[in-house]
């Protein structure tokens, strides 16, 4: 297939249009899948999920399955979940403590670092037979940047550290709620599928221009409970603060917004009720303590959402949710989301983090059903993409400076970094 | 000489509480289905995960209180909430309904549970799993005071969302 432009990207007329094929493609799936994830660093797990020695969770990374897991001596490994002898899964249960992984097969067997331990009849195999190359496979790659542990299938990528750019600077922001700066997973896990393509959700997690329409219910709701929903005071803006959409290299990119919508960290809403209102004051002091004013009110009285390219989003906004999804099929996306908090965090703040999780987020929550229907209905819509071929995205450029969390400018960093990798001419 | 009273409750009575439950919800006669509410009522869906987990300390799917569910009424009652505009057709059936232990006024109840549920353009999807719940003796009646829903998939996956009251 010939390299073709999947964007047309005029900065002169300032229009920016999405070829709705990419959305729709089960031949542009595949080449996503060696271009795309095939090459970026790719995100595993948090480092909190595996406290003890021989703590693992099999997982699928990329439409690979893995096991995430932390050896005898402390070490983090990422190892395919799969045997060195005939391909069988070899570690068949979601989460535990392990110290060896046996295939149910024929018994070979690997130690929690991977290693190769145990052929059963190994006096069968010629001498030139060598265990020790019979380790579980690895992915190229294994890195981590503040417990964030990231998997990349390209031996050549650059390191984890250069690769986030300036989406370094949002992870800080979001663990320095922690005073020891250890945030941690909570139990519980949401997964569900969408019947939408991947890249819908990068959108999605991001737009803050269908906040009014796609999530009036909501909006009533934290009225109902008190919250002032102010109008807009500003030209251009459509919800109650402002808010920017600000790159950060690499095609990450993220919101950075004034916050209206309370955080469990540290800003409160009668939501929380009244008797949140001391340990909310204290954990406050604590931020402007640790940290001085200006970075504490960055901490509490802002709101992000951040995508690391392609597909991780941390959202740090009614509570923290880390949130990644993979394709399966080009019209359907099977998501994973977990909560976040700080590891000290007193019961009490834990409820109160974990309930205002629910008020927005996950597929119970009062907001992401509704951006799941508005997924769906895209996909839908996008049967007539051969009639209909072109997604409209020009939404800011017709302005010079600041770009706002409502307009376009963050997807389009997407498109073109997306547009750029899969090898297309800009 | 004073007769030890013990508060008597048969499985046919806590049947036809659980079906008429059932038949509210399958209808969206959600103020009618409130009024079973007890003042305290709760209402959890907890992670596929984490079925046996505490909602203080672990992530639900749905974990609200009396003040919660009545905002979640609100909010699936309006045209407004996409993901139940139109409306989810929903058929519950209810089986193998057990009592599982009478303290005072209060009666906890196990049953299991298939919820068919359709809509629009969609293939069925089947919600399978445990009911709990304690029930508040009402006189000849009951309030529901936790209403807990146990979902036997592993995880949501194709089933999507919660977004009507499962």
């Amino acid at each position: 297939m010939s390299a073709r432009s999947y964007i047309v990207d005029d900065r002169e007329k300032k229009t920016f249009l999405l070829d709705r094929e990419v959305l729709v493609s089960d031949d542009i799936l595949r080449q996503e899948m060696s271009h795309i994830f095939g090459r970026c660093w790719i995100y595993v797990g948090h480092d909190s999920e595996l406290k003890k020695p021989g703590d693992f969770r099999s997982r699928k990374v990329a439409g690979r399955p893995v096991i995430f897991v932390r050896d005898q001596a402390g070490q983090v490994h990422c190892l395919f979940n799969t045997c060195r002898h005939r391909g069988a899964i070899v570690c068949t249960q979601r989460d535990g403590n392990a110290r060896r992984f046996m295939c149910i097969y024929h018994g070979w067997t690997y130690g929690n670092d991977g290693k190769l331990i145990r052929v059963p009849g190994d006096d069968a195999y010629a001498e030139s037979f060598d265990k020790s190359g019979f380790g579980l496979k690895r992915p190229a790659r294994f890195e981590q940047y503040r417990g964030f542990w990231f998997m990349s299938l390209n031996p050549n990528v650059e390191p984890l550290t250069d690769y986030l750019g300036h989406a370094k600077d949002y992870i800080d922001l979001v663990v320095d709620q922690s005073p020891s700066g250890a945030m941690e997973i909570i139990a519980g896990v949401q997964e569900y599928d969408v019947a939408a393509n991947w890249k819908l959700m990068v959108e999605n997690s991001v737009d803050d221009y269908h906040l009014p329409s796609t999530h009036s219910t909501w909006l009533n709701f934290m009225a109902n409970s008190g919250v002032k929903i102010e109008p807009p005071k500003e030209a251009g803006l459509v919800l109650p603060t402002k808010g920017l959409a600000i790159e950060l290299g690499n095609g990450h990119f993220t919101t950075d917004n004034v916050n209206f919508r309370g955080r469990p960290v540290a800003k409160w809403i009668p939501l929380y009720g009244e008797a949140a209102r001391p340990e909310m004051d204290e954990i406050r002091r604590e931020l402007v303590t640790r940290l001085g004013e200006e970075r504490a009110r960055r901490v509490a009285d802002t709101n992000r959402n951040l995508v690391i390219f392609p597909n991780l989003v941390i959202n740090d906004g009614s509570s923290v949710t880390v949130r990644t999804f993979y394709p399966e099929g080009a019209g359907k996306m099977h998501v994973t989301a977990w909560a976040l908090g700080p590891v000290e965090e007193s019961e009490s703040a834990r409820a109160r983090r974990l309930d205002a999780f629910l008020t927005f987020y996950g597929p119970g929550g009062f907001a992401t059903p509704d951006d799941v229907e508005a997924l769906e209905l895209v996909q839908q819509g996008l049967a007539n993409w051969h009639e209909d071929r072109w997604s409209e995205m020009s939404r800011g450029m017709g302005k010079e400076g600041e770009q706002l969390n409502s307009d376009e400018h963050h997807l389009r960093i997407f498109w073109r970094r997306w547009n750029e990798l899969m090898g297309a001419p800009a | 000489m004073t007769i030890a009273t013990r508060t008597v409750v048969t499985r046919q009575e806590v049947e036809d509480f659980l079906y008429h439950e059932a038949a509210l919800l399958d209808e969206w006669k959600l103020e009618e289905w409130q009024a079973l509410l007890a003042d305290d009522a709760t209402y959890y869906v907890p992670p596929n995960d984490q079925p046996e987990g505490d909602h203080r300390n672990t992530l639900f799917l749905v974990a609200d209180d009396r003040e919660r569910i009545r905002q979640r009424v609100i909010r699936i009652s309006d045209p407004n909430c996409h993901a139940e505009f139109p409306r989810s057709r929903t058929r519950r059936m209810i089986a193998n309904v057990r009592i599982v232990g009478v303290e005072g006024d209060l009666v906890t109840v196990m049953a299991n549970f298939v919820c068919y549920r359709f809509r629009r353009y969609e293939r069925v999807r089947e919600y399978v799993g445990e009911y709990r719940h304690i029930l508040l003796r009402a006189g000849d009646t009951f309030r529901i005071k936790e209403r807990r829903v146990l979902i036997d998939a592993h995880e949501l996956g194709s089933l999507g969302s919660v977004s009507f009251i499962l």
